[in-house]
């Protein structure tokens, strides 16, 4: 495992208003400091890496970051802009710009209407949190069929895993496509005994997320769910032999 | 209080210096507190102080509802304090009441010194709490849920706030007052407190005290919050230690 490379790899839970460090350390993510002192703002796992000391949040809303890719619904159209709710506390407008199509005005609802389901990437956040939203970079699109699956965005990192291993797995095993959206919203398409191998899968990751193993839980549900499929269909193929 | 006569079967304070529920002056009825209670709520929290039963769930940071109370600056913690019509002997009439509204305003104000507001502008942070069952001091119990249920719901925090009451009763100064000590006592001083930066956050007083009687409640009440604190830690921890406790692997980073 990754036990080696990491050095401090002690977990431990931490509450709002934890003393983290007062040796020196540069407060990461999930952090506040007063002096010296850094404490934990939320509940999490204390985390060290080169200096930095954050909190690994184990809960908590998705705030949208520039770069991310999120999965977004349409809840309502005007002119010249989608409304897109993008699991934020903040709605984000979609504008006829940054769509790959040429949009007329008043003519978005012939695009895409309320309950179209998207791919989109977070341009840019500003400091009062506008959202810009973008449609244009490769691989962006509306996302037809499927299946739409919520969890926790906190654990998100784990259904992607370790440079996308573990998203790589699941994809290969079942055969779906899926985009995992950094908002907690997972989009799964393939045939259905499929998708509902894919939905098992992320439920057990989404509820073991920080346990150790975890791959090998995954590998195993998958594995079996595997073995049961092929002996059916071998089965089938001999029947109509 | 103070004004109602005793009734002569309550002794609120006996020959042994033990009180009604049979507790020393200084001594807390027990708590139980749980984190993450409700599956649809971004947090919530269970708490049982003595007899009384508190529920306490939070939502958001979310849009904020009515348009005109955003603030562009901060996030608003809205608080909402209920009782259930079975929560007390006779049936309280439902809905908001002055009580109600007093509880909802003084929770919100205690949270928001708390939590980190700025990170969130323009949205709000829906505290719900219900009492279900009530018997003294549901006010503390209920800021005690609320911040189990937003530090639970991941809201960035300074700190958890503790609450806890002392006051007066049977010309004793004691912590934590049951009802009978509250209906029937002379004073009650609920305090909420920050046991980090060791402020004080909530600070009312029912009834007459004197300085050194004031002073003495604020005192008691303020260690009562500490154990109170230890309490919400443990829930908190509780949580997720069980499945954790084995976990050595780093959380993995984004794709």
């Amino acid at each position: 495992m990754q036990t080696s490379d990491s050095k401090d790899v002690e977990r431990e839970i931490v509450v709002p208003g934890d003393l983290l460090d007062s040796s020196g350390l540069t407060p990461g993510p999930g952090t506040f400091n007063e002096g010296k002192n850094i404490y934990a703002a939320q509940l999490g796992i204390k985390s060290v890496r080169q200096n930095v000391v954050g909190v690994v949040p184990l809960s908590g809303q998705y705030v949208p970051d520039r770069g991310d890719m999120v999965v977004g619904k349409i809840v309502d159209v005007s002119s010249s802009n989608w409304l897109v709710d993008i699991n934020s506390p903040y709605p984000a407008p979609l504008h006829v710009n940054e769509v790959p199509w040429r949009v007329e005005f008043g003519e978005t609802k012939r695009f895409m209407t309320v309950g179209d389901v998207v791919l989109l990437k977070v341009i840019n956040v500003d400091e009062t949190r506008k959202i810009h939203i973008s449609m244009k970079e490769d691989g962006l699109r509306k996302l037809t069929g499927g299946m739409i699956l919520d969890i926790s965005p906190s654990k998100v990192p784990r259904v992607i895993g370790k440079s996308g291993s573990m998203i790589q797995m699941l994809k290969n095993s079942t055969g779906c496509r899926i985009y995992v959206g950094q908002n907690g919203r997972i989009w799964i398409d393939g045939d259905l005994d499929n998708i509902v191998r894919a939905i098992k899968a992320v439920k057990l990751i989404e509820e073991e997320a920080h346990s150790v193993g975890l791959t090998e839980k995954v590998k195993k549900l998958l594995g079996d769910t595997v073995q049961e499929t092929e002996s059916e269909t071998d089965g089938r193929n001999t029947y109509t032999q | 209080m103070g004004g109602t006569p005793i009734p002569n079967d309550i002794k609120l304070l006996d020959e042994n210096g033990k009180r009604v529920d049979g507790r020393r002056p200084d001594e807390m009825r027990p708590i139980k507190i749980e984190a993450g209670v409700l599956n649809k709520a971004d947090g919530s929290a269970y708490v049982e102080w003595g007899l009384n039963k508190v529920l306490a769930a939070v939502y958001g940071p979310r849009e904020c509802h009515p348009r005109h109370l955003q603030n562009t600056t901060r996030a608003l913690v809205q608080c909402h304090y209920n009782m259930a019509a079975f929560s007390v002997d006779d049936r309280k009439r439902p809905g908001p009441d002055r009580r109600s509204h007093e509880i909802s305003k003084i929770t919100s104000e205690a949270l928001t010194h708390v939590v980190f507001t700025e990170y969130f502008p323009r949205t709000s942070i829906d505290v719900y709490i219900e009492v279900l069952q009530a018997n003294a001091g549901t006010r503390c119990a209920g800021l005690t849920a609320a911040s189990v249920a937003l530090a639970d719901a991941g809201v960035p925090m300074r700190d958890l706030v503790a609450s806890c009451a002392a006051g007066k009763a049977a010309d004793t100064v004691m912590v934590d007052l049951g009802k009978e000590e509250d209906n029937f006592g002379q004073a009650d001083v609920p305090v909420g407190y920050v046991p980090r930066t060791e402020e004080i956050v909530l600070l009312q007083m029912d009834g007459e005290l004197t300085h050194d009687e004031y002073t003495l409640s604020l005192k008691m009440a303020i260690e009562g919050c500490k154990k109170v604190y230890e309490e919400q830690r443990n829930a908190l921890k509780r949580r997720y230690q069980v499945r954790s406790v084995d976990a050595v692997e780093e959380p993995k980073g984004v794709a």
